[in-house]
């Protein structure tokens, strides 16, 4: 015990005097412990202010089809333990071992302007993977957990680049469940093989390098609003996939609405809306009957939905306050070019 | 010395896991309520009891609780309420997704969605709890007021709900139910039990709803084929509130004044009952309507037994299509027990409370009502309720007791 306190007190010697310090490696104490830590700054992903500076040992990536939040800009790293390595699934889910990290950080202003709001994190525990959301202070020196979520005043700017001032939700520990749930379990969303990004392909590598790939490429997911990446309905259903499908499959938390919006659910089957009426919707109906009416976005629930910002109404149900105006106009190409029966 | 540590530290460790520490967690209603109750609803353990003190929490978002065996107990319906009518986000006030949880003695108001939403949340009791939408029966209410959804052993006793736009106690796609000593009014259904096995629905006051008490079956859902439901002792009177649910919702289908509603269901049994006063009909047992894609659902009632009930003026103001023809065929009022006639003497309607009842003759359960063939029917046979009661596990029971 005492050598090894000596040999850490050494070691922080060592980073003192170095000209080039290297950066702290990663509290993997942190990330595998019980308990909650009050602090990002505790797990040693990010160096100096803000999240400019993340730890080497983290790995960037992207979504060609991310969840809407707002405008807001996001930031996303995994983290792997020293020797272990994830696995990418033949369906192209990856399994992360224990001790793996997903820091995926919530912010405005893009490159060296992005400024954090957020940052959540889920750990993969011997319990299981624990979500927590932090709220950055307003100097970015270090962010905060906040167990119970919390609003903040924000202003985001539009894809049009016009400024507007919303609400913003930091969902608080529940929450990050209910979009992070299957069954009794809490898993990553966003980590699909076919679905993920690179900014470069010695990130890219770097990943793979890292990860047990499946014995068969996978071909990767169109990108929602690039046409060029693929057509229509594929698009469309790559942005349903990452905006609703983490409730709407059958071991999510919308299970009870036999509505499921997974990229894998085939075009015909009424799960995935065509005429398909609605259970529980109450007022999220708009009076219409049916989650999908072919060929009639105007009498489709599911455009209704996701037009409106109105709790009892908007889908999803957390995570924005503003309408996903690009989004909404996919979604109702698509259900206008599908043949109505 | 060493010893004595490492022996308290065990006994903690033990200690952390028992109900031995469980503890109260007040909670001052006023400002800054929404933080320090989710708080609070975050960081309790099993066994704590979450206390809402008397007062007013005025909350800006939903709430929800996933820590296992909670108890939140405020201080009286009246006095403890959570009102959710600054919500800002969220499809419910309150959602609850742990086991073993008891809610007790406080209100929520004007949620925008549904009020209280438990979701594979085993054996829980709702007790002394009122849900209400204070602006009376609308369109722009939240769906349901107490919604438990696929879970095993759900106990809802001595509730009130008013003013829900679909059901005010609405448990779906779940299994072994009681619903008693609770009273709903000015919702457009005022109890619905919809894809479930196993439910006991009795001593409950349903009135002034657009349908008192309902027992449905839809398709394409993950639990369906509805059956083992009783419904009886319950006062089911007046229920006379113009529908006014979303269109689009099956329940914006339910004619105004309509008593007990039986749709696509088997095993039922509706006895002990006091109707009045419900201008459609006191009982309909009608199939699904809608056309569905879905080879395993089941459209048709079957099975359903009818003894003992008492049935008041009823009939007189049928508000479903075709029902003013059918009330001057048959002398002015519709008969108190309407059944759609599919499956004919196979679908084991039977009634023995001797009131007139009225078969629609049709052979689908789609069949549009133009081509209806009604006529008085015989239900005869054995009516007797034969089902087993339902019973919770004696931990449910004793948390209200």
């Amino acid at each position: 015990m005492r050598a090894l306190r000596v040999a850490l007190a050494l070691a922080c010697v060592a980073t003192l005097t170095s000209a080039h310090p290297a950066p702290p490696l990663v509290n993997d104490d942190a990330i595998t412990a019980p308990g909650l830590p009050r602090a990002l700054s505790e797990y040693r992903f990010f160096t100096g202010t803000g999240t400019a500076s993340p730890s080497p040992q983290l790995i960037g990536y992207g979504l060609r089809s991310p969840l809407f939040s707002d405008y807001t800009e996001k930031q996303r790293f995994v983290y792997l333990p020293a020797g272990q390595r994830a696995t990418v699934r033949d369906n192209g889910e990856v399994a992360f071992p224990q001790g793996a990290a997903i820091i995926k950080t919530f912010g405005v202003g893009q490159g060296a302007g992005f400024r954090p709001i957020e940052t959540r994190v889920l750990l993969h525990r011997a319990s299981g993977w624990e979500a927590l959301p932090y709220v950055w202070n307003a100097d970015g020196s270090d962010a905060a957990l906040k167990v119970a979520g919390t609003r903040l005043a924000l202003t985001v700017s539009r894809t049009s680049g016009a400024a507007v001032d919303i609400s913003y939700a930091v969902p608080n520990k529940n929450q990050c469940k209910e979009c992070h749930q299957s069954g009794s379990q809490i898993v990553p969303i966003g980590p699909v093989w076919m679905n993920m990004a690179f900014a470069d392909p010695e990130t890219e590598t770097r990943f793979i390098s890292r990860a047990t790939m499946p014995g068969t490429a996978l071909a990767k997911w169109p990108v929602w609003d690039d046409p060029k990446s693929g057509p229509l309905a594929v698009r469309a259903r790559a942005y349903l996939h990452s905006n609703c499908a983490h409730c709407h499959n059958p071991a999510g938390s919308a299970s009870n609405s036999g509505l499921y919006l997974s990229y894998s659910v085939a075009d015909a089957d009424t799960a995935l809306g065509p005429y398909k009426r609605p259970v529980a919707a109450g007022r999220g109906s708009g009076g219409h009957d049916f989650a999908i009416a072919p060929g009639a976005p105007e009498r489709s629930i599911m455009v209704h939905r996701m037009n409106s910002t109105e709790p009892g109404v908007a889908m999803p149900e957390v995570g924005r306050s503003l309408v996903h105006d690009e989004g909404v106009a996919l979604i109702r190409s698509w259900i206008a070019s599908l043949p109505a029966k | 010395m060493k010893r004595n540590f490492a022996a308290i530290v065990a006994l903690m460790a033990c200690a952390a896991t028992s109900p031995l520490m469980a503890k109260d967690i007040p909670v001052a209603a006023g400002a800054g309520a929404q933080e320090r109750l989710q708080e609070a609803l975050i960081l309790a353990q099993p066994g704590d009891v979450v206390m809402l003190a008397e007062g007013r929490f005025e909350l800006t978002d939903g709430l929800s609780l996933d820590v296992a065996g909670v108890t939140v107990k405020g201080a009286g319906p009246t006095k403890s309420v959570l009102n959710f009518a600054g919500q800002l986000a969220a499809g419910e006030g309150l959602l609850v997704t742990s086991d073993n949880v008891v809610l007790r003695d406080f209100a929520v108001e004007d949620s925008k969605g549904d009020a209280i939403k438990s979701k594979g949340a085993d054996n829980i009791v709702y007790h002394n709890i009122r849900v209400e939408w204070t602006g009376g029966p609308k369109e722009t209410n939240g769906a349901y007021g107490i919604y438990p959804v696929e879970s095993e052993n759900v106990l809802i006793d001595s509730v009130l709900v008013i003013g829900a736009s679909d059901a005010g106690i609405y448990v779906g796609q779940s299994r072994n139910i009681i619903v008693r000593d609770s009273i709903a009014r000015f919702n457009v259904a005022g109890i619905e039990i919809e894809n479930c096995f196993n439910a006991d629905v009795h001593d409950n006051i349903a009135t002034k709803n657009t349908g008192g008490i309902l027992v449905f079956d839809l398709p394409n859902l993950p639990q369906q084929g509805g059956h083992n439901v009783r419904v009886f002792d319950n006062v089911v009177v007046e229920n006379d509130t113009p529908n006014f649910a979303p269109k689009g919702n099956i329940v914006a289908s339910v004619p105004a004044g309509t008593g007990v509603m039986v749709m696509a269901n088997r095993d039922i049994e509706i006895f002990e009952n006091v109707f009045d006063g419900n201008g459609s009909s006191n009982i309909m047992i009608i199939g699904y309507r809608q056309p569905f894609d879905d080879a395993k659902y089941q459209p048709m009632v079957r099975n359903v037994r009818i003894s003992d009930n008492v049935h008041g003026k009823t009939g007189f103001a049928p508000k479903f299509d075709g029902g003013d023809m059918l009330a001057a065929a048959f002398g002015g009022t519709v008969p108190p027990i309407i059944w759609d006639g599919v499956g004919g003497a196979d679908a084991g309607i039977v009634s023995s409370d001797g009131v007139p009842a009225l078969s629609l003759g049709m052979t689908r359960p789609d069949q549009p009502m133009e081509s209806a063939q009604p006529s008085l029917a015989k239900l005869d046979g054995n009516a007797a309720p034969k089902l087993p009661q339902i019973v919770m596990p004696e931990a449910m029971e004793a948390a209200i007791r």
